[in-house]
Formats: C-alpha cells, sequence, structure tokens
C-alpha cells in the first residue's frame, strides 16, 4: 500500500468509542451490587479499627474536602455522579484491602511513583491506611524476618490480598537472571508462590505488565509479563513508566466498591484510565488540527506550544489518562515539557514507539528481532488494529507535515 | 563457632540484593560477601539503537536515581559528538539534578536507612514536651517538631500499632540493643520521618516542573532539552523556588539537626572507625558551573582521589585507568577490560543448597552479577563521602565551608566522616550544600531568560557526527560516580557500557581477593544480635545501595554455560 494513503486510512479508520453511557438499568443494578459488596465488607471482621474520620480529623481535613475528592474520583471511575457515597464509602473500607507488593526485574520507579500518589493529600492518607502487608522498598524487615512477614500475610489474609507486582519475570536460563530470598528462589516461581493465594494480581508498570524494557529487543534474559506466568486469577495490568499513581489508587478503590476486577480492555488494562487516547485531550491538539508542529527542539514552535508529533510524540498511537490526570499532582507532563508522548503504556513501545522522529523517519530495531519491515508497515498494522479515528483534515495535516518531515530526512 | 548469616532480601534499597557474613563468637563479623541477584542486559538492549534514543532507556536501568542516568547517557552521546548545550539546558539539567539529590538523600536518610538508627516503637514512650525541649537543643527553629505536633505524632503512631498489623513497619528489629536515641528522640525522628513522606513529593514535582514527570522525566534531549514553555514562563520558574524554600527549610531545620542528633548518640561508633571501609575515595566531579563544556568547566563537586583516607594528597582522576574485573562475578574472561571495550559472557555458577534448606553463596567462586571495578588496580568507594572529602581534601571553598560548619555545630573531629555515620552525615551535608547552591541557579536561570536568551537546544548535524563516534558521560549520581561509555558507527550504538556507583561500591572481591567497599567496611563490626542483623543493615544502606544499576551486560549467543542453555545475547 502507497505509504501516504496507508496513512490516511489509519487516521480515518473507524474509532472504538468507549461507552461512557451504559443506560439506567445498568448503573441501577451496578449500584445496588456496589451496595451489597459494602455491607458485607461491613459486616466482616475489622482487620484494622483505624476509621478514615479520625484520620481526616486529625489531618484537620474536612469532610467536605473529602466528598470533593470523592466526587472527583468517582468521574475519574466513570462512573455517574449517584456513585458518589458509595465511593466515600468505599475509601472508608479501604483498610480491608491487603496489598502485597513484588518488586522482581524492576528499576523501583512504581515504588517511587507510589510514594508520589498526588493531591488532594487523601491518597496518602490512603496509603496509611491500607493494609500494606510487604512491600521491600519501604519495610522495616530484612532477611529471614522479611520471609517471616510474608508468610504470616498470605496467611492471615489468604485468597484476600491484592498482589502487586513491578518488573518482568526473566524466563531464559531456566529463570536463574533473578533470584530472591534465602533459599535462592527464583522470580518466577516468588511469583507464583505468592500470587497463589490472592485475590487479584495487579501487573504495575509497563515491565510487568508487558515485558517492558528487560524485553526490549533482544531480550536478553527472556522476559516476559505477568499474564504470561500467572494463570487462573484475575489479573489488571496498569502499565505506563511508570504507571500513574492515581491508576493505581483506582484499582484498589474500584476492587473494594465492587468486589471485582474493573471492566478492562484486550490488554487487560482498566478501562477508566486507559480508554483515553493521549491525543484526543490533548491541551495540543489544536495545534495538530491546525498543522502547527515543532520541526526541532527550541525553535519557534516550541516556543508557542505547537504539536510535538513530528519530533517523535505517541500520543496518537497511546492510551492511558496522562492528558487528563498528567504527573506529580498535575504539574507537568511529557507533551507539557515540549518532549512528547513515547507511548510508555503501550505493549513493546521501546522497539515501537520511544524515539525522537515520527514512525516514517525512525530508524529503529524491529520488534523481536524480527525481519526488518518498513516502520510503516508494522506501525500501521498495529494502530489500526487499535481502533483509531481522527477527523479528515487532521489526517490532512498530519500527511502533509510528516511528508515533508520524511523528505527532510533524506 | 563460627556463624554463618544471610541477609536476603536487603529490604529499603532498590534492587536485588544479597549479603552473608562470617562472624566469630564475640559476634564480629570477620568475612562479609555482597551479591547481586538479579540482571536484566540493559546495555546489549542499547545495541543497535539510534544514539539519540539510548538516553531515555538507559534512564530505566534505575527508577530511583531517576534522571542520573539519562543524563549521563545523552551527555555520553553529546561527549562524543562534541555537542556544547546552551547555558539555559545546563541550568535546567542542574536544577533538575539537583532536585533529585535533595529528593534522594531525604528519602534515604528517613525512609530507607532511618529505621537503622530509629526505633519507632520507642517513641511511644515518649513525653512530647521534652521531646519539645530535645528538639531545641539540635536547632534554633525546629521544623515540625512542637509539643503539640509531637503529641499528634505520638497518638497516631499509637493508633496505628494498636490495630495490631504494623503493615511495612511489622518485625522491624525493634527494641534491639544497638538503638540507641532515647524515645524523645525517636519519637522527633518519627515525627520528620512522616512529615517527610509528605514534603519528598515537592520535591518530585520540583523536577516535574522542568522534567515532565518524575520518576523518569522525559525533557531532556542530545543537544539540550525540551521544556522552553515551562523556562519562559515566570509562574514555573516562581513554583519550582517556592517549593524549593519550602523543602530547605526541612533540610536546615529538621534533616541537619536529626543528623547532629544521632551523630552526636552514636559518636562512639564513629570515633572508632565503624564501617569506615576501603578508605580510598573517588568523585568523578560533577554540576558544571559555567559553559566551557565538557570536563573543562568549574565544577560544584570536584573530581578527585585520596587514598588510605589521607586528606594531604590528592589525586587526578583519568578515565582510561577504569578497568572491570570478573574474577568472582558471574561472567568469564581474565582480562581486565576498560569500558569502551568491555565484554563479557555471563557464567552462572548458582548459589550452592546446602541440608539446612537455604541457598549459600559459593564465595570462593563466582558470586555475583555486579563486577569489580578497579582504578588504577585499586579498589574505591564512591558518593556524597567521596565527594564531600575529595572537595574537602583540595580545599574547596564551599564544600569546606559546609563541612567545617557541621562539624563545628557538632563539636566534632573530621576524623568521624570515615565511619558508617560519617557517610550518612556526609549525605546531609550535601544536601544543605545543594539546597542553597539550587537557590542561585534558579535566580541565574530567571535572570538569563529574562535577558532574553531562550535558546535550550545546539543544533548538529546527525548524520556527519554519527558516522564513527565515542564518547563518554562520566559525572555524578547521588549515590556516587557514574560513567556511561558509548562507541557510535553510522548512526547506530556499537557499544554501550555503564559502570555506576553501586558497581563500585557493591562489588564482589577482585582477582588478589581484595574485597569491595560494602564488603570491606562490614568486616570487624560487632552486631548484637545475629538473629537481628541491624548492624549489617546500617552499614549497607550508609552506601544508599541501588542494585538495579550495578548489574550489567554482556555477549553471548547460544553458550552452554554449565548446566544452563542461554540462548539469548545477554549479559549483565
Amino acid at each position: 500500500m502507497d505509504k501516504t494513503e496507508a496513512l490516511k486510512k489509519m487516521f480515518t479508520a473507524e474509532g472504538e468509542q468507549i461507552d461512557t453511557n451504559k443506560g439506567a438499568a445498568y448503573y441501577d443494578a451496578l449500584w445496588n451490587q456496589c451496595r451489597e459488596r459494602l455491607d458485607e465488607l461491613k459486616a466482616s471482621p475489622k482487620v484494622s479499627n483505624v476509621s478514615i474520620n479520625n484520620v481526616l480529623s486529625d489531618e484537620g481535613i474536612e469532610r467536605r474536602d473529602f466528598m470533593k475528592w470523592a466526587s472527583a474520583t468517582t468521574a475519574a471511575l466513570m462512573l455517574p455522579a449517584s456513585f458518589t457515597p458509595l465511593v466515600a464509602e468505599a475509601t472508608e473500607l479501604m483498610n480491608r484491602v491487603p496489598v502485597i507488593w513484588l518488586e522482581l526485574q524492576d528499576c523501583a520507579g512504581n515504588s517511587e511513583a507510589l510514594l508520589r500518589a498526588d493531591g488532594p493529600k487523601i491518597d496518602e492518607i490512603i496509603l496509611d491506611i491500607i493494609s500494606l502487608e510487604f512491600h521491600e522498598t519501604i519495610m522495616a524487615a530484612a532477611g529471614h524476618q522479611a520471609e517471616e512477614q510474608m508468610e504470616d500475610a498470605i496467611h492471615h489474609f489468604k485468597g484476600k490480598y491484592l498482589c502487586f507486582v513491578e518488573g518482568s519475570i526473566p524466563q531464559a536460563m531456566n529463570g536463574q537472571y533473578g533470584t530472591i530470598g534465602p533459599k535462592g528462589e527464583t522470580f518466577e516461581e516468588h511469583l507464583k508462590r505468592i500470587a497463589k493465594d490472592s485475590a487479584a494480581v495487579v501487573a504495575v508498570g509497563t515491565c510487568a505488565t508487558f515485558g517492558g524494557i528487560p524485553a526490549a529487543s533482544p531480550n536478553p534474559t527472556g522476559a516476559v509479563g505477568v499474564r504470561d506466568i500467572v494463570k487462573r486469577k484475575p489479573i489488571i495490568n496498569i502499565p505506563a513508566c511508570p504507571a500513574n499513581p492515581a491508576n493505581m489508587v483506582g484499582v484498589i478503590l474500584h476492587y473494594v466498591l465492587t468486589g471485582k476486577v474493573p471492566e478492562l480492555d484486550s490488554l487487560a488494562r482498566p478501562k477508566f484510565a486507559f480508554g483515553y487516547r493521549i491525543h484526543d485531550n490533548c491541551e495540543r491538539r489544536a495545534h495538530f488540527d491546525a498543522g502547527e508542529y515543532v520541526e526541532e527542539w527550541g525553535d519557534e514552535g516550541a516556543k508557542n506550544n505547537f504539536c510535538l508529533y513530528k519530533v517523535g510524540c505517541k500520543g496518537p498511537m497511546t492510551f492511558n489518562n496522562c492528558s487528563i490526570v498528567r504527573y506529580n499532582e498535575s504539574v507537568n507532563w511529557p507533551i507539557g515539557v515540549g518532549r512528547g508522548c513515547i507511548g510508555c503504556s503501550e505493549p513493546d513501545f521501546w522497539d515501537k514507539y520511544a524515539y525522537e522522529r515520527p514512525m516514517s523517519g525512525a530508524k529503529i530495531k524491529a520488534p523481536t528481532g524480527g525481519v526488518e519491515k518498513t516502520v510503516d508497515e508494522f506501525g500501521l498494522g498495529m494502530l489500526t488494529a487499535a481502533g483509531i479515528g481522527i477527523g479528515i483534515h487532521a489526517a490532512a495535516s498530519a500527511v502533509a507535515g510528516k511528508k515533508d518531515h520524511h523528505e527532510d530526512e533524506e | 563457632m563460627s556463624e554463618h548469616i544471610i541477609v536476603d532480601p536487603v529490604t529499603r534499597i532498590e534492587g536485588h540484593l544479597r549479603i552473608e557474613a562470617k562472624i566469630d563468637d564475640n559476634n564480629v563479623i570477620t568475612d562479609a560477601y555482597s551479591s547481586s541477584t538479579m540482571f536484566r542486559g540493559i546495555e546489549e538492549i542499547l545495541k543497535g539503537r539510534d544514539p539519540r534514543d539510548c538516553g531515555l532507556l538507559a534512564m530505566r536501568i534505575c527508577g530511583v536515581c531517576t534522571g542520573t542516568h539519562y543524563q549521563r547517557s545523552i551527555e555520553a552521546v553529546e561527549h562524543a559528538f562534541d555537542i556544547t548545550i546552551p547555558k539555559n539546558a545546563r541550568l535546567v539539567r542542574n536544577l533538575v539534578q539537583g532536585a533529585l539529590y535533595l529528593h534522594d538523600h531525604v528519602v534515604h536518610f528517613y525512609h530507607l536507612h532511618g529505621l537503622d538508627w530509629v526505633d519507632i516503637t520507642k517513641a511511644l514512650e515518649a513525653d512530647p514536651k521534652k521531646a519539645a525541649a530535645e528538639a531545641l537543643k539540635w536547632a534554633k527553629t525546629p521544623y515540625g517538631a512542637s509539643e503539640g505536633e509531637l503529641l499528634k505524632v505520638k497518638e497516631r503512631v499509637a493508633k496505628f500499632v494498636k490495630q495490631g498489623r504494623l503493615g511495612p513497619f511489622a518485625k522491624g528489629y525493634w527494641g534491639n540493643k544497638s538503638y540507641k536515641l532515647t524515645p524523645e528522640q525517636n519519637l522527633i525522628a518519627t515525627a520528620h520521618y512522616l512529615q517527610a513522606l509528605d514534603l519528598q513529593r515537592d520535591a518530585a514535582k520540583m523536577m516535574a516542573i522542568f522534567g515532565g514527570k518524575m520518576p523518569h522525566p522525559q525533557s531532556f534531549v542530545v543537544g539540550g532539552v525540551t521544556c522552553v514553555q515551562d523556562i519562559q514562563n515566570p509562574s514555573r520558574i516562581s513554583l519550582f523556588k517556592t517549593l524549593l524554600k519550602k523543602f530547605r527549610a526541612f533540610i536546615k531545620d529538621a534533616y541537619i539537626p536529626d543528623i547532629l542528633m544521632a551523630g552526636t548518640e552514636y559518636a562512639d561508633e564513629a570515633l572508632d572507625g565503624t564501617g569506615a571501609g576501603l578508605m580510598n575515595f573517588m568523585s568523578y566531579g560533577d554540576f558544571r558551573l559555567d559553559d566551557t563544556g565538557f570536563y573543562e568547566s568549574e565544577l560544584l563537586f570536584p573530581k578527585g582521589i585520596v587514598k588510605n583516607g589521607d586528606l594531604s594528597k590528592v589525586y587526578d582522576v583519568d578515565q582510561e585507568k577504569i578497568t572491570e574485573d570478573v574474577t568472582h562475578a558471574w561472567y568469564k574472561g581474565s582480562d581486565n577490560l576498560h569500558p569502551f571495550d568491555g565484554k563479557t559472557e555471563p557464567e552462572y555458577t548458582g548459589l550452592e543448597k546446602k541440608s539446612d534448606g537455604y541457598a549459600y553463596l559459593k564465595t570462593d567462586e563466582k558470586y555475583s552479577w555486579i563486577k569489580s571495578p578497579l582504578y588504577d588496580d585499586e579498589r574505591m568507594e564512591v558518593g556524597p563521602l567521596a565527594r564531600m572529602v575529595v572537595g574537602y581534601a583540595k580545599g574547596d571553598e564551599r564544600i569546606t565551608k559546609y563541612v567545617n560548619g557541621f562539624l563545628k555545630k557538632g563539636n566534632l573531629p573530621a576524623k568521624v566522616l570515615f565511619s558508617t555515620v560519617g557517610r550518612t552525615a556526609a549525605r546531609a551535608i550535601e544536601t544543605e550544600l545543594m539546597a542553597d547552591v539550587m537557590l542561585e541557579w534558579v535566580d541565574e536561570l530567571a535572570a538569563n531568560v529574562a535577558g532574553g536568551d531562550l535558546s535550550t537546544w545546539t543544533e548538529f548535524d546527525f548524520d556527519k557526527v554519527s558516522t564513527k563516534a565515542m564518547g563518554y558521560g562520566m559525572a555524578e549520581a547521588p549515590r556516587g560516580g557514574l560513567g556511561h561509555w558509548v562507541k557510535v558507527e553510522d548512526g547506530q550504538v556499537v557499544n554501550y557500557q555503564a559502570v555506576v556507583p553501586s558497581t563500585w561500591n557493591a562489588a564482589p572481591r577482585d582477582y588478589k581477593g581484595r574485597m569491595g567497599a560494602y564488603e570491606a567496611s562490614l568486616v570487624g563490626t560487632k552486631v548484637a544480635d545475629p538473629k537481628q542483623p541491624l548492624e549489617i543493615l546500617r552499614t549497607v544502606h550508609s552506601f544508599d545501595p541501588c542494585i538495579a544499576c550495578a548489574v550489567h551486560i554482556v555477549d553471548s549467543k547460544g553458550k552452554e554455560l554449565g548446566s544452563f542453555k542461554v540462548d539469548t545475547s545477554c549479559a549483565v
């Protein structure tokens, strides 16, 4: 297929709309289900007797501020406003969910992100009162005592805890590229053992979800994500590098509220977070539509916040709520800072998206070291599969812009 | 009868680390072994890529010293291409990197290292009134440590303990005899632990203002930075400065006083040199103060080497003298190679399962994924202590002022620096220095932009400069000297090696059987209770281990390694 044609096709493809309004009957049923779930939780024996109301008053936070936060969270979970009291109630019950956090082939970036759980300050209170049973980076115990703590938590919360996993799992060399504990357990054995008695497994960050950086070509250690290892358990993927802490909290909250995993897309990502395409909510979108681009770093376009597509922004290919939630208490995000999106919540993004040129101008490694296709070919395959819709006008400007850029390079 | 103890996992660090120690009848450590138990192969992944894309990838070496590997990688490429970045870009990088130091050091002390010194459970016995008076001994205007504030903290902790599940605080070494702070002092430190947990988000926010997000900022590119919008907006610079001032107040009125307080209570083990280790210190130097270009500029942290704790002589650092030895690392090879030629084949020989059910390191053979780097055939320690020692020995005006100021306040001799306590104190001294100098940098950036200079990127002809080039980014990470070496041909990376701070510090023995920095610093330490190896954690944590970084790479295609088939191109 002619490149221009291909690109036009891609940008005009029919979009897969997210169903944000499922009708009164659906929500009524869900509401009742949540209500039952919360009553059931309330009746269950208390794990912790800290009440959020006490914490709130200790922290000098008004009930009113808390309800504001709850209503914002309800919206973020894509639920109607009538769910706000339930979300607030679920928050109060959050100390009922024990969390065991595993670190495998990781860089601790997601743990760091969790520490950054951003404002309103309530997020941190939530950290204080969820039962974080095991987390290597912050726990006091080490060595044998850490092992004991793990055993104790698994036993005490059998079938009830959420197992968060950060980092990929090496498969080459019988998995011995990563071992842990005094018995030298491999990461795979470790993960399987802890996941076995969990209520659900939450893979956090792109390494745990899709293999991430260790799995980037040529994948020296045969790294894979959690879904390739753990079977017969509900798995929730929260990708991005690192995952946004708002989405981690969102998943926990949803679990408390409904006792279920949130609605997921085909990559097991919660739709409430990954149902958005970066491009559709981008603050620079108007410049894309107008065909105004940053052509090189620091140019006049950059000084005027023009679109970053031609310097490699992969916002059009990437699903995540960054353009809405942003990072670090919404202070900024990669597109805000003039760099553009590198597609970090998508599988294989290191081999597909993470470069500062549009796909046509990229000299990148083909994923899994296969036959080198032109980037447009394999890129388009992926894009059309993701089902993306962009207006004709935008497509035309993108095609024009991209073509110019391609010629510049030659 | 000697005892052999294993600490695995070593928690409150980045990465996967195991320490094994042999202790004698008097509970003194006679031998110690440091082993990294995880490998990813990031250098191998970097090969064949466009050098402009390496920074983002290399940054994922570590999510804690996030941004440092990013900058080093980009600078290695800029050095190879002979690019000098604009003044704005240099200042933005200094500010982002400086904010990382503030964040990293404070989080390290309170959340990773603090529980080795502070017994949180003892805080419950404290009298808040007495504690407030105690705080006034160490600071004129203590941060968040008035009677009322301390009472609140005490009640909050009491409530937390009462509920039964201690979460992340469960099964710590509480009550161990090696904890020396009074209940009041423990309460002050606990209050600051909680306040720092809140405030660290501000330091991260500072990085995000010019970096886009944190962890893993995204605004650096080969040639400069992309955040022109953020530096031309006065409200962004103003927000940065406001957050900096707030965080600086915490450093001066909480962090420094807490270090003085703890340093005084633990002075005995500082004075007798517990945990001193190698006594060889190396700093690559970092934070360019002018725009004369790579390895020419005046530096905030000077480069140099101090050997055997002798402050009267400072040796220069020559990157050509750096080599890596693999005698005790899970790689093949016998020659010590310079990073430009760095090459190794994995040779995983595993752990030895014994009848007690545990797996032990085979310490006579290979026992870690970390190589042993050598400088001119000597072992070196790197990190904040090395930076302060080298600056002090060189007579650097600024560093000398801060080091002397601290020692004077605590009425301590300079030799206390050569210890586990000293390593922890040096980090705090450096943090205060950094917070002060950053205020100057913010103003410098604002003035430069206001003067009309909006340049953030230096143009270069990629096709021309990338036909054949090699370069290195050698500077400092919060944990110590960090170097990235890159070789480029025809627009692609042909070799890439990173020698990181924890490679220097956490390395196993070398070909002569000489210990790495962690190992050397543990030997001779007395452990109060071998079932609770608190002292081991204390000394290892004082280095601020960052282990994912320390493990790197090599080539081998489908080689039989013992009983294991390695069927990929791999390395550590």
